[in-house]
């Protein structure tokens, strides 16, 4: 599904140049269940965000579902976040202006959905986190667990091939987190790839495969073989 | 399209204040636009009406006292017109056009039990020209030459004498007594004076037989043609005064002994500075629309620059740069052209509404007829500048928001994302 070689990104400013990703080798295959672990600046998210599409890379390869991204148009690159990838951000990212059903229903919008047609199927989608009776509810009326759910209903409407979280739980509680997890988990059993970012530990253990990243490079690799977690030591300390 | 605009309506609704604040902006310039160019043109109006009241190639000429001494005459004397200069002007003066000889006498007129005491001017039949008097349709008719000539005892009366002596009689064909003879009402002069007035008008041949057997008189009115300079008019100025001291036999220096209204002169001076007035209406025009492009800019950016985080997440679930950006210029279009409509129907009804109420003031009467000096008239705007103002802060507001939304849906979704 996913495999990058030698993959770099740097960001420049006037005053500094920081090499934020310095040769990733990653590959995760369909339906697999991953998390990306490190401290702050490791690249995490610089990582998941190129992986969404939603930043560019500097050099190396990335290719998803088999087709290379790079030097995308725009005109390409939104084709592939709205039918390949779903979004799942810490600080939700909801629209808010649009309730509930309006937000899950609008990557269809894009999509040239009839507005009927997107409303019934955002209210599935609602309806299978738990969320039917806050349909009509406007993001500032609903806890935290409920945006989050309602963003996660939002990033599988389209029913995408990759599922990318960007600490899902970051801004919620521990009892919400689970909740969050619940979904996340149930999402991937029905064959969805997913990969979360998080530095919380009790998250990275729900998935099958963590990814240990360490100034920029990949450190180790922990994969649960019948819930026994194995690590390994990246062989040179960034190729996996 | 209608999924489309039902989106932008939906944005635009839950987006009150923000509607509100933009739409308030757009309608605000363009009302105060349309309100100041209708001043403007009120001004310019107001200008008009004063010069447009009596013809503006007018010559008045009045006889003075002689203050320097002439050809063995004292100084001193005091000079009458007779026809015969009347005649001179006719065909010496190479500018002139309709000309007419003026006299004055108060009389007491009376009609059966109604009477007053009223100016009964003797002119010619070119005075109605050169004082753009009024008779409608079913008022009769003016002085003619026919009249003149017979010395018929015929009276042109304006509407306010009529009004008094006949109240709900119709006067055409009756009888008035004017001092001791019988004059018939041959039309009514719906034009009031902005000075004095009202005038009952006769013939003036037979107001001289009558009146002024002396042959006398103390006023002569002419237009002229092809004087378009201040320069023209003083020159010409020179030549008649210097024409009619060979005829009166006064000094050509002699300024006291001949009085020379040059109204043409005055409509020339007057047009420069018109000129000058026209041109800072026009600037101020210009300013007001340039400050409105600018406010509306303003407001159009701001609400595009608030909006960048929102296209970040728009980007991020597969919103193409193309989907958003007409998005944000239909959204443009909309308020723009919507408020820019309110603030324009405002601004013309402000206008009609001022206009409306100066008419009113007057009695009903249309403005032109108001009696008095006005330098302020009919402050209505030319809805065809109107549409223009509002179509130029129509496009300014679009390239306004297409600019930054432009640039808003270039960033990468991630950046446009962190934006608060």
């Amino acid at each position: 599904m996913i495999h990058i070689r030698q993959l770099h990104k740097s960001y420049h400013t006037e005053a500094l140049s920081l090499h934020v990703l310095k040769g990733i080798d990653l590959s995760i295959e369909a339906g697999e269940y991953v998390s990306i672990m490190g401290a702050s600046g490791s690249g995490k998210s610089t990582l998941l965000n190129i992986l969404g599409i939603l930043d560019t890379y500097d050099a190396g390869e990335y290719h998803l579902n088999g087709s290379l991204i790079r030097n995308l148009s725009e005109k390409q690159a939104a084709r592939y976040r709205n039918e390949m990838i779903g979004f799942v951000f810490q600080s939700f990212n909801l629209i808010n202006f649009k309730n509930a059903l309006e937000n899950v229903a609008l990557p269809l919008y894009y999509k040239k959905v009839s507005r009927k047609k997107r409303n019934i199927i955002a209210m599935e989608h609602l309806d299978r986190m738990g969320l039917k009776e806050w349909a009509h509810h406007m993001p500032n009326e609903l806890s935290g667990g409920q945006k989050q759910r309602v963003a996660i209903a939002r990033a599988m409407i389209s029913n995408p091939k990759v599922i990318l979280a960007d600490e899902p739980t970051g801004a919620l509680d521990s009892k919400t987190t689970e909740e969050v997890m619940e979904v996340l988990t149930g999402l991937n059993g029905e064959g969805i790839t997913t990969i979360i970012v998080t530095h919380e530990k009790s998250v990275a253990d729900a998935t099958n495969r963590i990814i240990h990243l360490r100034d920029g490079m990949i450190e180790t690799e922990t994969r649960k073989n019948n819930g026994i977690h194995e690590t390994f030591l990246s062989p040179n300390n960034s190729t996996l | 399209m209608s999924d489309q605009l039902q989106e932008i309506i939906d944005t635009l609704k839950k987006n009150k204040m923000r509607t509100a604040l933009t739409g308030l902006s757009v309608s605000w310039g363009i009302f105060i636009l349309i309100v100041l160019l209708g001043a403007g043109n009120g001004l310019k109006n107001g200008v008009m009406q004063n010069f447009s009241s009596r013809a503006v190639n007018r010559i008045n000429l009045w006889p003075g006292t002689t203050s320097i001494p002439h050809n063995g005459l004292k100084s001193g004397r005091n000079l009458s017109f007779t026809e015969s200069e009347v005649a001179l002007i006719r065909n010496e003066v190479e500018e002139s056009r309709q000309i007419t000889a003026r006299m004055n006498s108060t009389q007491t007129i009376a009609y059966r039990k109604e009477y007053g005491s009223y100016s009964v001017r003797g002119v010619m039949p070119a005075y109605f020209d050169i004082e753009k008097l009024i008779i409608g349709t079913g008022e009769g008719r003016f002085i003619n030459r026919l009249d003149m000539h017979e010395e018929n005892k015929v009276i042109v009366l304006d509407k306010k004498i009529a009004d008094l002596l006949f109240r709900d009689e119709e006067p055409l064909g009756k009888q008035v007594k004017v001092g001791q003879l019988m004059f018939t009402v041959i039309g009514i002069n719906s034009k009031r004076e902005q000075w004095g007035g009202p005038n009952a008008y006769i013939p003036f041949s037979t107001a001289q037989t009558i009146f002024n057997p002396n042959g006398k008189f103390y006023q002569i009115s002419f237009t002229v043609d092809g004087l378009t300079t201040e320069k023209e008019n003083d020159y010409f100025n020179e030549s008649l005064r210097s024409l009619m001291s060979h005829r009166l036999n006064f000094s050509p220096d002699d300024q006291q002994a001949l009085w020379i209204n040059n109204a043409q002169k005055e409509y020339v001076e007057t047009m420069k500075i018109f000129g000058g007035i026209t041109l800072f209406v026009g600037i101020i025009g210009i300013l007001t629309l340039i400050a409105g492009i600018v406010g509306v800019s303003n407001i159009m950016l701001v609400s595009v620059k608030e909006r960048t985080r929102e296209i970040g997440i728009r980007k991020a679930i597969g919103a193409t740069p193309m989907a958003i950006l007409k998005t944000i210029i239909l959204e443009s279009i909309f308020i723009t052209t919507f408020f820019g409509y309110i603030g324009m129907m405002l601004g013309i009804g402000l206008t009609e509404l001022i206009n409306f109420v100066m008419i009113q003031s007057t009695n009903g009467k249309p403005v032109t007829d108001e009696p008095q000096m006005s330098v302020f008239t009919n402050p209505t705007v030319d809805i065809g500048y109107a549409l223009f103002a509002t179509i130029i802060l129509i496009i300014a507001g679009v390239i306004a928001g297409y600019l930054p939304a432009r640039k808003a849906v270039r960033v990468q979704p991630i950046e446009a994302m962190r934006q608060e």
